[in-house]
């Protein structure tokens, strides 16, 4: 599902002395198949963006009804809000939101602290029953609930009858998400995938959702602080700051603009660091910013220095 | 109380008499094991452990090895099963537990959690309410607290409002303004981002080099570990690997057997070294540009 | 967070802030007195005249003025729509059935609605100037008679604040699980009340389960900072009694008088 955004704006508490603007004036298309990362400061709006997806939050009635058809003589329309999530049109209020939120999952930071039930199975199961319009039988949940636990890393013959909240910090963050990829969604949002977690457990998380971006889910959207998660997982990433889109770029073509970052108040990957202190001595190092594209970059400078010397 | 002071002066004049201490030890667990429940597996055994006072120590360590462990049982929050703990010479015990608290300080991991009051200074001064100072103190400690963890223009701020490193640097605040001896931050930069965790390891650093505070930081992050003048290594409650943290970062293979990952820097050290190139064990971006620019130009 | 008015401070410095906390909750409680006391709209446009003052010497913004009222508007309006149909009086301009709207009833829930807005004016001035922390040692405080009968005065001040201190976090994180849970497909608004009533579930353990982390951890944070209950415990911030607080005892005082005055003298509202 290719998710589109146009001039999309937000405000709290609109109409009152006390509204802020949330969002200003969005546009951003984010390609079906993409990692998609999205960076910002608390408060630069990618949260308030990234609930606009599953229509958590909404625009405000239908922005359609608001449109003259034909302008008056002389006035000039606002460009229109356009916010398309596949063939959901989110600015029509009779679209089907939970149509919709079946088909994009949504993980919230620290999705641990949202299981509820007895046992791992009924907490993984809890979307599955709440989407299906029949009532599922005891072996097509238990199927579906097993496949989703196997696509984290998890055995169902072990963990179907215990309690989600004996786990370990790291498994049950897993069974989170499994209970959110459980009804297949074409695409998974995830807020701070990896927060809390040890480096090990990081690590995890994210292979975990390469694994997901390849096999299960067709676009991957994760909201990040942490300008290396980004430069090594993400095919493009926005940059939010103040309520709108500073910057939709691939992390190569992005984390070229240092300065920029660092006056929005971002940090850069190390990698981007280490490109801009070699420049400093006269090394220029052409890379995508991920590890293992960095480190070719700078062998192929010393092959070629040793090359030279021989 | 005044009683158990003296005790502790007294404890602290022995180990110098004997001569057999040359410096004292801030933090000293002998042999300690401890389980949350009868029938558990032990969270820490036989744990021999110090640290000098005046010292900066990380300890390291996956979740679930024991380091959190560790913090609650040097402030007494918890009591260990077997062992005997020593806080400045004194054996921690039920009757001791607030003189002992007030030399060791515990920063805790979420930043929401740790705050009584709703406004900075009324928080900071919760602590030195407590054990009783006169009001004048109090509010010198205050503007000590605050401006050694660099959050003076916030005296008077709504503690809601602030980001997760200030909520932390003011947890930090609050401890210090009992002018404890040693801090143990219990994995206090875990729910940070990368900037709030740099802003945490600054501020200790700098009370460790500034104010002589003895300074334990459990984390599993091992680019923290980087400004400590020691690092250790917890595994399954023990500790299984001591050393500069350079030292510890040279020991790749058995870290990775700790459940350890390599920082990224570590690891882009290690590819090129194994592509030939003459790079060290830093864990310093600076160093590595550097290192890198020499082998290249 | 951002919608909670209540027990939202307003950090600026200003006569009202530096108030005794004592002084103000028995102040408000004066105000409230007088506002029941007033029978008339001169009394109650003395009362309004103080407000006014109030949210001048203040310095908080008409706009957190509002916010206070807009909670409450339905309210208002709703008895008053009571009041109008209901009241009864001599000069009737419109009757059908049981509903009688009268001039008199007009002017009596106008005169009531006014009095309603005033108290919620003049609550919210009092947390808006003052902090929860000099709020609870106002009503610590003001309670420290009744630790004669042996009640935990300071813990009940400390329980008070700290909720104050904890209650946004947990509206923060009960839209955060209710947005998640929404997220899989959860819907609190269909079926009947049985339904609804489960529908809650998947909210309530898990704050339930949150709020009881939080304490525990709270619990050590403060054990760790060597609490151990209202004993040896100094204040940092000492409530003194300044000329500032005697000249608002006075006005209080005055308004009080003033008002029972024109209740004598000047009779009822219209």
């Amino acid at each position: 599902m290719r998710i589109v955004a146009e001039h999309l704006s937000y405000t709290y508490n609109a109409r009152s002395p006390f509204e802020t603007a949330a969002l200003k004036d969005v546009t951003l298309t984010i390609e079906e198949g993409e990692f998609f990362g999205i960076i910002g400061h608390t408060g630069s709006g990618k949260s308030t963006f990234v609930q606009h997806l599953n229509g958590l939050l909404r625009l405000p009635s239908s922005m359609k009804k608001y449109r003259p058809k034909k302008p008056k003589k002389g006035e000039v329309l606002p460009p229109p809000v356009v916010l398309r999530v596949g063939e959901f049109d989110l600015t029509d209020k009779k679209t089907d939101f939970r149509a919709l939120r079946k088909k994009v999952g949504m993980v919230f930071q620290y999705p641990e602290y949202q299981l509820f039930a007895d046992t791992v199975r009924d907490d993984v199961a809890f979307g599955l029953k709440n989407f299906s319009d029949t009532k599922l039988t005891a072996e097509e949940t238990d199927a579906a609930v097993c496949a989703a636990l196997e696509a984290v890393g998890l055995d169902f013959s072990e963990l179907k009858d215990k309690s989600p909240f004996e786990l370990s910090g790291g498994q049950k963050r897993r069974v989170a998400i499994a209970g959110v990829i459980v009804t297949r969604p074409e695409v998974l949002v995830l807020d701070e995938p990896a927060a809390g977690l040890d480096p090990l457990g990081k690590q995890e998380v994210m292979e975990l959702l390469h694994r997901l971006h390849k096999s299960w889910c067709k676009t991957v959207i994760i909201v990040s602080h942490d300008m290396d998660e980004i430069s090594e997982n993400c095919t493009r990433a926005a940059v939010f700051a103040d309520g709108s889109v500073k910057a939709v770029l691939s992390p190569r073509e992005l984390f070229c603009r240092t300065e920029e970052l660092l006056a929005l108040g971002l940090d850069i990957p190390l990698t981007a660091r280490l490109c801009a202190l070699l420049a400093r001595e006269g090394v220029a190092v052409d890379c995508d910013f991920t590890t293992e594209d960095f480190c070719r970059a700078v062998l192929a400078l010393f092959g070629n220095k040793r090359g030279e010397r021989t | 109380m005044g009683k158990h002071r003296a005790s502790a002066r007294s404890a602290r004049q022995f180990a110098f008499v004997l001569g057999e201490i040359s410096v004292l030890n801030a933090i000293e667990f002998a042999d300690v094991s401890f389980r949350y429940e009868e029938g558990a597996p032990f969270a820490v055994r036989h744990l021999n452990f110090s640290v000098a006072e005046g010292e900066f120590v990380a300890v390291l360590g996956h979740n679930g090895s024991g380091k959190s462990t560790l913090a609650r049982l040097a402030n007494g929050l918890l009591t260990p099963d077997e062992g005997t703990i020593f806080a400045f010479g004194v054996q921690l015990g039920e009757k001791n537990l607030y003189d002992v608290r007030r030399n060791v300080g515990v920063v805790f991991q979420n930043p929401d959690n740790q705050t009584v009051a709703t406004i900075v200074e009324d928080d900071v001064a919760f602590g030195a309410e407590n054990v009783g100072l006169p009001r004048e103190e109090i509010g010198r400690r205050i503007d000590f607290a605050l401006k050694a963890v660099g959050m003076e223009p916030y005296r008077t701020a709504t503690v809601a409002r602030l980001s997760g490193g200030q909520k932390q640097r003011i947890a930090i605040a609050g401890v210090l303004a009992l002018k404890p001896k040693a801090i143990i931050l219990d994995e206090s930069t875990a729910m940070l981002d990368p900037r709030g965790r740099r802003e945490i390891v600054d501020v200790v650093s700098r009370l460790n080099r500034e104010e002589g505070i003895t300074v334990v930081l459990i984390t599993h992050f091992m680019e923290e570990a980087l400004l400590a003048g020691r690092a250790v290594v917890m595994n399954r409650g023990e500790v299984v690997m001591q050393g500069t943290p350079r030292e510890i970062f040279g020991r790749r293979e058995e870290l990775l057997t700790y459940n350890l990952a390599l920082p990224r820097i570590g690891v882009i050290c290690e590819k090129l070294r194994a592509g030939g190139m003459d790079i060290g064990d830093t864990l310093d971006a600076a160093t590595l540009a550097k290192e890198i620019a020499a082998c290249v130009s | 967070m951002k919608d909670v008015s209540f027990g939202q401070f307003y950090p600026v410095d200003s006569f009202v802030h530096r108030l005794d906390p004592r002084l103000k909750i028995v102040f408000l409680i004066a105000y409230i007195v007088a506002i029941f006391l007033a029978s008339n709209f001169y009394g109650l446009a003395a009362c309004a005249a103080v407000l006014v003052l109030i949210v001048v010497c203040a310095r908080i913004p008409v706009g957190k003025v509002l916010r206070a009222v807009r909670g409450v508007t339905f309210l208002v309006l709703f008895t008053a729509a009571l009041n109008v149909l209901f009241y009864g009086g001599e000069t009737v301009y419109w009757q059908w059935g049981i509903f009688c709207v009268t001039f008199e009833g007009i002017i009596f829930s106008v005169f009531l609605a006014l009095r309603l807005v005033l108290l919620v004016v003049c609550s919210s001035m009092l947390t808006y100037t003052t902090t929860p922390v000099s709020l609870t040692d106002g009503v610590e405080s003001l309670l420290t008679p009744l630790k004669w009968i042996r009640l935990p005065v300071h813990e009940l001040a400390l329980v008070m604040s700290i909720a104050l201190r904890f209650i946004p976090i947990l509206m923060d994180e009960t839209a955060r699980i209710k947005n998640a849970q929404m997220a899989r497909g959860a819907d609190f608004e269909r079926g009947g009340l049985v339904k609804k009533v489960k529908a809650t579930i998947p909210i309530l353990v898990p704050l339930l389960l949150s709020a009881f982390r939080r304490a525990d951890e709270l619990g050590d944070a403060m054990d760790a900072r060597c609490y151990t209950g209202g004993k040896h415990r100094t204040k940092y911030k000492k409530l003194r009694f300044t000329w500032r607080d005697l000249v608002a005892l006075l006005t209080g005082a005055a308004l009080i008088t003033g008002v029972v005055l024109m209740k004598v003298y000047l009779g009822v509202p219209y």
